[in-house]
């Protein structure tokens, strides 16, 4: 039994879908992250990365189909899900009214830390994201870059088996894309956690993840390591040329416009 | 045990996380503090020469002090839900949701703190009866009693408006709602005229109105010589009732804002 739980992926979906009225946001998806790997799902906007990991954090039921998380079903066992998991959504989750330690001392408060590690763990989180000397400011006096590092250290600190990021480096200036990457490299490191994170920044998908998903339509067109992908389109090919291989080059529709409101709402906050 | 306790501790997080947001910005208090004010020193000065509100013995300013102290903390609570709203667009909402506090204790930890604001209110308009020397009465009893009452009828209203924002979901909707269902709970209670001078339909209304309770109670409460017609008990268990319905009710609707 343990040898099985061991080995059993840190999410498995399995014919996973979610329609709004009409539309088909996520399809049939069918997937799984192994333990301790970073797994990306890229695609256009639109695409349903964001769908998709809402009904793995729970957020969101689906409308048919299952998933698995840390070993328990995000539907019937959501309260099980959510003590193992982390997330950090694309929207800003920090509180900016409060301090980035008062944001820090919610999240140990509603995951049930324990008082006696609660300030140690505080403490290590925010030396860990380097926010220490910020930590008694107000988060509405954080550059960008240091909310995304507030969110990771906040989802960080209940030690989750998967921390699922929504796009963590949208929006910010390429010095802070360099620092939150940084950071998520230095965390897999030390703790070994696995890693889901949707991103549309090839880049970026490239340099830090094992595997790649690229979703498109809701569905997964294909999945592999970023060298497999890109030999499979031709020799030297970049993960842009992976993407419009499989995509193509058009503009896609969809999204949405609250989507797109949201979008670039969260990049002017993090100005 | 340990799972009651840290349920307790999930009510106290979500609470303290709002107390603290007022006490770094709490120009939110003072503000709020107008609205008693002209109520008290505006209309209540004029209303107490209109000889046709008949009070029962009681001066008519002594008998508005609890009814605009209800009020108050209508006014204040019926808003709350537009939070609700603007951390759902934040995405603040979401790191609650993915948490695995109950969605009991949310919805709890969110009425809880709104006592905060209710109370801020109470002082309020204890200091304005001061100045305007109307006798209130100052039993450690019945300030315990008023406290109760204030934060249970702060908890309901802010829950209630939790409910209106998820079923609303937009800023723009909620303020017109807010505004609609204000005047109807407000003008149906027993807050500034007694319910006796109202028409029959309108009684029956005021009698399924929460905020008839909390005035009844807080006038028998605040008041040395005027007793709550209700009976305090009859008005406690109504408001618990209630209270207790509202955050089942709240506590299925609130997942739906973070989909």
């Amino acid at each position: 039994m343990a040898t099985v739980s061991t080995r059993e992926p840190a999410v498995v979906t399995e014919t996973l879908s979610r329609r709004f009225g009409d539309l088909i946001a996520v399809a049939d998806v069918s997937m799984a992250v192994l333990q301790g790997e970073i797994f990306g799902l890229i695609g256009p906007n639109g695409a349903g990365k964001t769908t998709l990991i809402k009904m793995l954090t729970t957020l969101l039921p689906p409308s048919s189909g299952t998933a698995r998380v840390a070993g328990f079903d995000v539907v019937a066992q959501a309260a099980e899900v959510r003590k193992r998991i982390g997330y950090v959504p694309q929207l800003l989750s920090a509180d900016r009214s409060l301090t980035g330690y008062e944001n820090m001392l919610l999240s140990a408060r509603l995951y049930a830390i324990p008082r006696r590690e609660r300030a140690q763990r505080i403490a290590e989180a925010l030396s860990a994201m380097n926010l220490t000397e910020a930590a008694g400011r107000l988060v509405l006096h954080y550059s960008g870059g240091m909310i995304r590092a507030l969110e990771i250290a906040q989802s960080m600190l209940h030690r989750p088996k998967v921390l699922m990021m929504d796009e963590p480096t949208v929006g910010l200036d390429p010095i802070a894309r360099r620092v939150v990457r940084d950071r998520v490299r230095a965390l897999r490191a030390t703790l070994g956690m696995t890693m889901l994170i949707t991103t549309h920044d090839m880049g970026e998908a490239d340099e830090l993840c094992d595997r790649i998903a690229l979703m498109h339509n809701g569905r997964i067109e294909v999945t592999g390591s970023p060298a497999e992908l890109k030999a499979q389109v031709e020799p030297g090919a970049t993960l842009d040329d992976v993407f419009a291989h499989f995509i193509g080059v058009e503009i896609q529709p969809g999204g949405g416009y609250r989507e797109a409101q949201l979008a670039r709402q969260s990049i002017r906050e993090h100005r | 045990m340990s799972a009651l306790s840290d349920y307790g501790w999930q009510i106290f997080a979500v609470s303290d996380a709002e107390v603290r947001k007022l006490r770094h910005d709490s120009v939110e208090l003072v503000t709020r503090a107008v609205q008693p004010a002209l109520w008290l020193l505006l209309f209540g000065q004029v209303m107490a020469q209109v000889r046709g509100i008949t009070t029962q013995g009681t001066n008519y300013l002594d008998f508005l002090v609890p009814g605009i102290l209800g009020q108050s903390v209508l006014f204040v609570a019926i808003f709350y839900g537009i939070n609700t709203i603007w951390e759902r667009d934040m995405g603040v909402l979401h790191r609650y949701l993915v948490s695995p506090a109950p969605r009991s204790a949310l919805v709890l930890g969110k009425a809880l703190s709104s006592t905060v604001r209710g109370f801020s209110q109470a002082m309020v308009v204890y200091v304005l009866a001061l100045i305007l020397g109307i006798q209130l009465s100052y039993q450690p009893r019945n300030i315990i009693g008023v406290i109760v009452f204030i934060a249970l009828a702060a908890g309901l209203f802010s829950t209630f408006s939790v409910i209106v924002a998820c079923i609303v979901r937009t800023r723009e909707r909620f303020l017109g709602i807010g505004q609609v269902l204000t005047m109807p709970i407000f003008f149906a209670s027993n807050a500034i005229y007694p319910i006796h001078l109202m028409p029959r339909w309108l009684q029956i209304v005021s009698r399924l109105n929460p905020l008839t309770y909390v005035v009844d109670a807080l006038r028998g409460l605040m008041l040395p010589t005027t007793v709550s017609r209700i009976g305090i008990p009859t008005d406690c268990a109504v408001l618990v009732a209630s209270f207790v319905i509202l955050v089942a009710i709240a506590a299925r609707l609130y997942p739906r804002m973070g989909e």
